[in-house]
């Protein structure tokens, strides 16, 4: 039997089921549920509420982090273009500072929070440079922990958990140096880490070869997982995409705010005195990949892999070494933190 | 023979001598001086000390190579940052190059591991060690007596490569430079300057020179010439600090040229176009025109430096001022007496000594038989005194025991008497009885 279905404005005629024309009346399919409608549904609600996604670079300064952010977002969304400060100075200890911006593009909303690491890795003694960075995103954590402990808990609980780290590796086109590997061990297990080389228009095409190649290498033999991890593919299919995302790892990027004019067309790119390097162009550098992976294809496996996985792996951690916790949730919060490893 | 005398000297008031210039009547053939320094020196060879610091990964190896035109580092025999080291090395390696009938022996020194642990710490230690090293063999050959053989192997530049970051110097590079500054000549490079386009490489160059002037920091000082040709290329030289340079192993086919360079999917930079970074005029400075500035500047201030500072400490001392002083102003033959005292007196020094020890030991010998003997005596007296007590003891015991025997014995008798009273009083009865 089937039912007529009386579906919102906007039902798309199933695919497979026999609809009967009727003159002059309204077309009814027989066989259509419209469970797919619920898709639509979905997506206007997300439109309204909007998207957050909140992305840490971190890398020694001069690598070209701020202007890779404005170069990803298309927009001036980095540290220093809303500051507006003359010459940056290198500060004496690594100070971590979040700027918010809402954008929007064809009635999406997204709060894109930025959150930068100056003075990482530019001092002399650089031990325990990771600290901080660590304890902030512990920080972001708890925070989360302690609103959904509630017992009168928001509906929307604003989320400023790091989904994704970019971890900028210079272009020495040589290895990893100790650091990089100290910093990637701890943080990979909190953390989704995107690492990339920075500034990669230093390279040759065979240099950039070897060095991705020793940099996979030394990532294995280290024992960090960067993202994709391969422990959370889910099926086949995902395996197969990731497998490529992971064999191009990590990405060579070039970031520019400057626009040029290359054979007609107004691109953003570095000009030179012996060439224009194009940012989007894949035969120069790998942005085109790191922006796909970033907001057009993975963004919402990034941010499931860090509220499902990396902050249950938190949250797990807290309640079973403070067992009061949950009694206590309306009351006052206990704050001994012993927080993951440093 | 010329009419004209040469030299004409005049005493000045001040007491030193000051030479008339005068004009020489015919051709005396003097002018030919420079052609025979010209010739021995090209008959000797030139020497020349290089050394490179920098972070690894920054194209040290690459632009030595570049430089030199030769494979310093080549495949089979791999530059240094090919692994991260631990610690910061200092390594060294000598080439001999020839061009044109003139031999260079040239010596790169290189400093894996500076700059690359998580702690950099002191990583300019060893380099500091190493000049210093370098002054002292120099300073102790100075002061030899047979110095025929003097070979130099003082470092006489320093590229200190900069690493690419366009925004300012790291803290690590100011530190280097300022314990380094008053050891030698210091040249900064702006490294991989391709990666910068010419405006982030202006504001990186102007941002660099800022910060040195900021800190004081002395960098090597082009010399200032009368010639107008060449102070037009100092010029050029001191407005283009830092250099920013890019090296290269491999030659590429450029509009049919065959140049060094580095090929991208967006063009070549090539490495010895005056307009893609300022190689050229590194190789050129540092070869072609200042190479015996810089070993002169090494010579006259660097080590005098160190050479004052090292004897002025020695002064401070005390016993063994003289002997230096000494070794450095006398004539080789009041040095070899000298050297004849200073042996003969330490011999005697060394026999005195040995006396001393000698006789200590035989005190402590005789102390110690001493002791003994005391000890002996000691127990000696000790026991004669226990054999005497027990002597007394026994002397003692004997007299009580005589005592007993006496009393027992008048007892005894006592019996007796008893005995025979009683015996005579039963006589007596007995007898009584009888009656």
């Amino acid at each position: 039997m089937s039912e007529a279905v009386m579906a919102d404005a906007m039902v798309s005629p199933a695919v497979g089921g026999p609809y009967v024309e009727k003159a002059g009346g309204p077309v009814v399919d027989f066989s259509y549920v419209g469970i797919d409608a619920i898709l639509e549904q979905m997506r206007r609600k997300a439109m309204k509420q909007g998207f957050e996604l909140n992305i840490m670079v971190v890398g020694q300064s001069g690598l070209g982090k701020s202007t890779l952010m404005n170069t990803l977002f298309k927009s001036k969304v980095s540290r220093k273009s809303v500051l507006a400060t003359g010459q940056e100075k290198i500060p004496k200890t690594i100070e971590i500072k979040s700027i918010s911006h809402d954008i929007e593009e064809k009635g999406v909303r997204m709060k894109l929070t930025v959150i930068d690491t100056p003075g990482f890795g530019d001092q002399i003694n650089n031990e325990n440079c990771w600290q901080p960075i660590m304890k902030f995103i512990n920080d972001q954590y708890e925070a989360y922990l302690q609103e959904e402990i509630n017992i009168n808990r928001k509906k929307r609980i604003p989320d400023s958990r790091v989904h994704c780290c970019i971890y900028f590796i210079p272009p020495t086109g040589h290895c990893l140096r100790p650091l990089d590997v100290e910093f990637m061990r701890r943080l990979s297990k909190v953390v989704n880490i995107v690492p990339v080389i920075a500034k990669a228009d230093t390279l040759t095409l065979e240099e950039r070869d070897f060095f991705k190649k020793k940099i996979r290498e030394e990532l294995r033999a280290n024992g960090i997982d960067v993202y994709p991890q391969k422990e959370f593919d889910e099926d086949a299919e995902d395996r197969m995409i990731n497998e490529k995302i992971r064999e191009m790892i990590p990405f060579a990027v070039v970031g520019s705010d400057q626009e040029y004019q290359v054979n007609g067309r107004r691109l953003l790119g570095r000009k030179t005195k012996w060439g224009t390097i194009e940012v989007e162009n894949i035969a120069h550098c790998e942005f085109a990949y790191l922006r796909d992976l970033l907001i057009r294809s993975h963004m919402q496996n990034i941010k499931d892999i860090t509220s499902s996985i990396h902050y249950e792996m938190y949250r797990v951690r807290r309640l079973n070494e403070n067992n009061t916790v949950v009694a206590r949730a309306n009351g006052i919060p206990e704050h001994h933190l012993a927080a993951h490893e440093m | 023979m010329s009419s004209g005398e040469i030299l004409v000297s005049e005493a000045d008031g001040n007491g030193g001598i000051m030479a008339q210039p005068k004009n020489l009547e015919g051709y005396v053939g003097f002018a030919n001086l420079p052609n025979q320094v010209y010739r021995k020196s090209v008959k000797r060879g030139f020497e020349f000390t290089l050394m490179v610091v920098g972070e690894s990964g920054l194209g040290k190896s690459t632009l030595i190579n570049s430089l030199f035109l030769t494979d310093l580092y080549s495949p089979e025999y791999p530059g240094p940052s090919h692994r991260i080291k631990k610690t910061v090395q200092v390594e060294q390696s000598k080439v001999l190059v020839k061009e044109g009938g003139v031999h260079l022996l040239l010596t790169i020194v290189d400093t894996p591991g500076f700059g690359d642990a998580v702690d950099n710490s002191n990583c300019w230690q060893p380099v500091i060690d190493y000049i210093d090293s370098k002054f002292e063999d120099y300073l102790n050959a100075e002061s030899r007596v047979n110095r025929r053989q003097m070979p130099d192997s003082r470092v006489q530049c320093c590229l200190y490569f900069i690493a690419p970051s366009g925004h300012g110097l790291k803290p690590l590079d100011i530190e280097f430079m300022k314990r380094l500054h008053e050891k030698v000549n210091i040249i900064p490079l702006i490294a991989k300057a391709d990666t910068m386009t010419p405006e982030e490489c202006q504001q990186f160059k102007n941002q660099i020179m800022k910060e040195i002037q900021e800190h004081k920091i002395k960098i090597y000082e082009f010399p200032e010439t009368e010639d107008e040709e060449e102070m037009k290329l100092v010029r050029r030289i001191k407005d283009r600090l830092p250099l920013a340079v890019v090296g290269s192993n491999t030659i590429i086919e450029v509009n049919g040229k065959r140049v060094r360079g580095r090929q991208y999917p967006w063009g070549v930079a090539e490495v010895e176009n005056g307009e893609h970074c300022d190689f050229t005029i590194l190789r050129n400075m540092l070869i072609r025109t200042h190479m015996q500035d810089l070993k002169d500047v090494t010579n006259n201030v660097h080590y005098e430096n160190y050479r004052s500072r090292k004897l002025a400490a020695v002064t401070y001392n005390g016993m063994d001022n003289n002997k230096n002083k000494g070794q450095l102003t006398k004539s080789p033959l009041a040095q070899m007496e000298e050297e004849r005292r200073d042996h003969v007196s330490k011999m005697k020094k060394m026999e005195q000594e040995m006396e001393q020890v000698f006789e200590m030991k035989v005190k402590e010998k005789l102390m110690k038989l001493r002791d003994s003997e005391a000890e002996l005596q000691r127990r000696h007296e000790q026991m004669k005194k226990n054999l005497e007590a027990q002597h007394r003891e026994l002397e003692e015991r004997r007299r009580q025991h005589d005592e007993e025997k006496a009393g027992w014995e008048a007892q005894q008798r006592i019996l007796e008497q008893q005995k025979l009273d009683a015996s005579r009083t039963l006589e007596k009865n007995k007898k009584k009885k009888i009656f």
